[in-house]
């Protein structure tokens, strides 16, 4: 279950670049593993190490303070691609708490809300104002689903209200969905006996 | 008179135990809950952790595809695995699945095959059900007029927990493609032209339905490989109602029902259907008969054009960035740079005829020599049937490789993969910076013109080879004596 999430102020890492896909952010060839941990040394590992695993040192993910930049301003259609949740993992092992795009993968937006990692849609304005200005604080509150730069006029952004909630209160997804069973068991009993 | 609905609220509703409130999602019940190796193991874990058990092993069906060697164990039974965790991580799926009860098409099953080609072929995929699986490529489903979409790992400890999901209603797009298509155009072809006009992100919070002449003339191996690249376009599902081509296809599949009650199941799949006054979210129209062999040239599935049309100017840095990596040129044609691997298989395009369309390019001819052609069928029934008609051995005479099944190249994560630099015609999915492996730069395209592709060494429109391109004969000549003098 994920730590809940109430309000974050950081400083933001920018990866302008649209359509950053799940395999850049965390390779196929890192999927062999059958736990959810240690994902962030490989976290966007093409674009941070060479071939032979010598660190790009141009890479601004090599270059930063991962506890000082917790959240991701990225381009249009951030993670599109790949259902894994390993994205998610990575990013968060990296250091990650909350990603800022314009536009950002359905499977994603699902997937991350679920593991603590909050997927935030702002509109190009917004975006812009906050990339021009990433070395500035940015603070995330999620009770009024807001984001600010700095002291700013704070911009509202939407959250999927059950999930909000999850993070909010540490509400446990799946203990939720348990008790539904009632209601579960008689959907079959109403719809497997013919 | 009840409110007209789409093939998608229709199917929904079905499905619905607890309607979406403004602050709960729906709670969805789902008919069949597929899984694999990768996306899986974390959530037996989960369950486990609290106690639970796979509340119903009988709509759960697993099998093992993206970590698994395509090359045959060796003499010692060993099993070539890339790495010691791939092994692993199938040996974790075979406790679990033993361990829950749940059936594993395992490397001793004849079932075995890529999850979104054995679910159909065994006829667990069937017209008015909800299906996932921890794989986006799930909207292949979607082809039997059934709501297919993928779910993380989390997702799928929830539906080994309840058989349930948490949803929120998607909106509902139509993407009607008229007309007739032309002769050597493709189900990949349709789906490539599709997700140029939508765009990458064009999907996104959508379930597409795909209606239209062009779609209807599909086989429904066509239509999987439509559906299956719905996530191309951001859109979670695809789908397409059930026809008399559905019905055909599905009689007499190991798992749908038998005899007068397959004749009673038909009857109710084909209500399922769009009302004629249904209002969709979003509507496109595409006209069939003007879409032409496709191929991309960037790396996202959208970035795609008729082959042999020149690479637009990019209008940003990502598109910059794209080309660069791809070692393309704006303003010129993406037909004369050699092409060293072609793969064809995967989950899009690696069923029977998707085999016949390549084979019918390479028989009698040969791969130029140079280029690595990887042939990789999408279950152990295609291999089977594939065997039968003697595909395999069109493709190692023409120089191909033949392997057993699985995801292989598509997402490398295998073994098989493209090596730093080396330029790929792939009919798989998509052409991301190293999906295929490290530094690989992909070309999607469909199996036909994978094929003529193998034969020139540079990408290659397969109408030239194909008797019905009258238009194209003379090219077709001058290339026929390539593909002769390769051998």
């Amino acid at each position: 279950m994920p730590e809940p999430l109430k309000t974050l102020t950081s400083k933001a890492v920018v990866l302008s670049q649209s359509n950053i896909d799940t395999d850049q952010i965390i390779p196929g060839r890192f999927l062999s593993t059958t736990t959810r941990e240690g994902l962030g040394a490989q976290a966007f590992y093409d674009w941070r190490y060479e071939a032979d695993g010598t660190p790009k040192p141009e890479a601004v993910l090599n270059r930063i303070d991962p506890a000082e930049h917790r959240i991701l301003l990225a381009g249009r259609n951030f993670a599109c691609g790949s259902s894994r949740e390993h994205a998610p993992w990575a990013l968060l092992d990296y250091g990650f708490r909350a990603v800022v795009s314009t536009e950002i993968a359905d499977i994603f937006t699902s997937n991350a809300l679920k593991n603590g990692l909050l997927p935030i849609v702002v509109d190009q304005a917004t975006w812009d104002d906050l990339a021009a200005h990433a070395e500035q604080p940015i603070t995330v509150d999620l009770e009024s689903s807001t984001i600010r730069r700095g002291n700013a006029q704070p911009v509202t952004f939407e959250v999927e209200r059950f999930a909000r909630r999850c993070l909010l209160h540490g509400v446990d997804t799946l203990g939720w969905l348990q008790s539904q069973l009632p209601a579960i068991k008689a959907f079959e009993h109403r719809t497997e006996t013919v | 008179m009840s409110r007209p609905s789409t093939l998608f609220d229709k199917v929904w509703d079905r499905h619905v135990v607890a309607a979406e409130t403004d602050d709960t999602p729906a709670v969805l019940y789902v008919d069949l809950h597929l899984i694999h190796e990768v996306t899986s193991p974390q959530a037996f874990a989960e369950i486990e952790s609290r106690g639970l058990k796979v509340r119903r092993p009988d709509r759960t069906f697993a099998t093992l595809d993206h970590s698994t060697p395509t090359l045959p164990a060796g003499a010692d039974g060993e099993r070539p695995y890339d790495t010691p965790a791939s092994k692993a991580q199938v040996q974790t799926l075979e406790a679990n699945c033993a361990r829950h009860g749940v059936s594993l098409a395992g490397w001793d099953s004849a079932d075995r095959g890529v999850v979104h080609v054995m679910g159909p072929e065994l006829g667990l995929t069937q017209p008015g059900m909800t299906v996932v699986c921890g794989d986006s490529h799930t909207a292949t489903h979607g082809a039997f007029g059934t709501l297919a979409f993928g779910i993380g790992t989390s997702e799928v400890g929830h539906m080994l927990a309840t058989q349930c999901l948490l949803q929120r209603k998607a909106k509902a797009m139509r993407v009607t493609v008229d007309g007739r298509l032309q002769p050597g155009v493709s189900g990949k072809d349709v789906a490539l032209a599709i997700i140029a006009r939508l765009g990458f992100g064009g999907g996104t919070g959508f379930v597409i339905e795909y209606a239209g002449e062009a779609i209807r003339s599909l086989d429904m191996e066509g239509r999987m490989t439509v559906c299956n690249m719905s996530i191309e376009a951001g859109a979670r599902a695809g789908m397409i109602a059930p026809d008399a081509t559905t019905v055909a296809w599905l009689q007499g599949r190991k798992h749908v029902p038998q005899g007068e009650a397959f004749g009673r199941a038909a009857a109710d799949w084909l209500t399922l259907k769009s009302d004629a006054d249904a209002v969709f979210d979003a509507e496109v129209r595409i006209d069939g008969s003007a879409i032409k062999p496709m191929a991309t040239w960037g790396t996202t599935p959208d970035a795609g054009s008729p082959i042999g049309e020149v690479v637009p100017v990019p209008h940003d840095a990502s598109g910059e960035k794209a080309l660069a990596y791809m070692g393309f040129t704006a303003g010129e044609a993406t037909t004369a740079y050699p092409v060293d691997v072609v793969f064809i298989g995967s989950c899009t395009n690696g069923r029977l005829p998707d085999l016949r369309a390549a084979a019918e390019v390479l028989r009698g001819r040969k791969v130029k020599p140079g280029v690595r052609v990887l042939v990789v069928p999408g279950s152990e029934a295609v291999r089977r049937d594939a065997e039968a008609e003697g595909l395999d051995r069109v493709f190692i005479d023409a120089g191909a490789e033949w392997r057993i099944p699985g995801c292989s190249m598509c997402l490398a994560m295998n073994g098989d993969r493209v090596a730093p630099g080396q330029l790929a015609v792939s009919t798989s999915n998509r052409n991301f910076e190293g999906r295929q492996g490290p530094g690989a730069r992909t070309i999607l395209a469909s199996p036909a013109t994978a094929a003529a592709t193998a034969i020139m060494g540079v990408l290659t429109d397969p109408r030239v080879f194909m008797t019905e391109g009258a238009s194209l004969k003379q090219a077709s000549a001058a290339r026929e004596t390539i593909g002769a003098e390769n051998a």
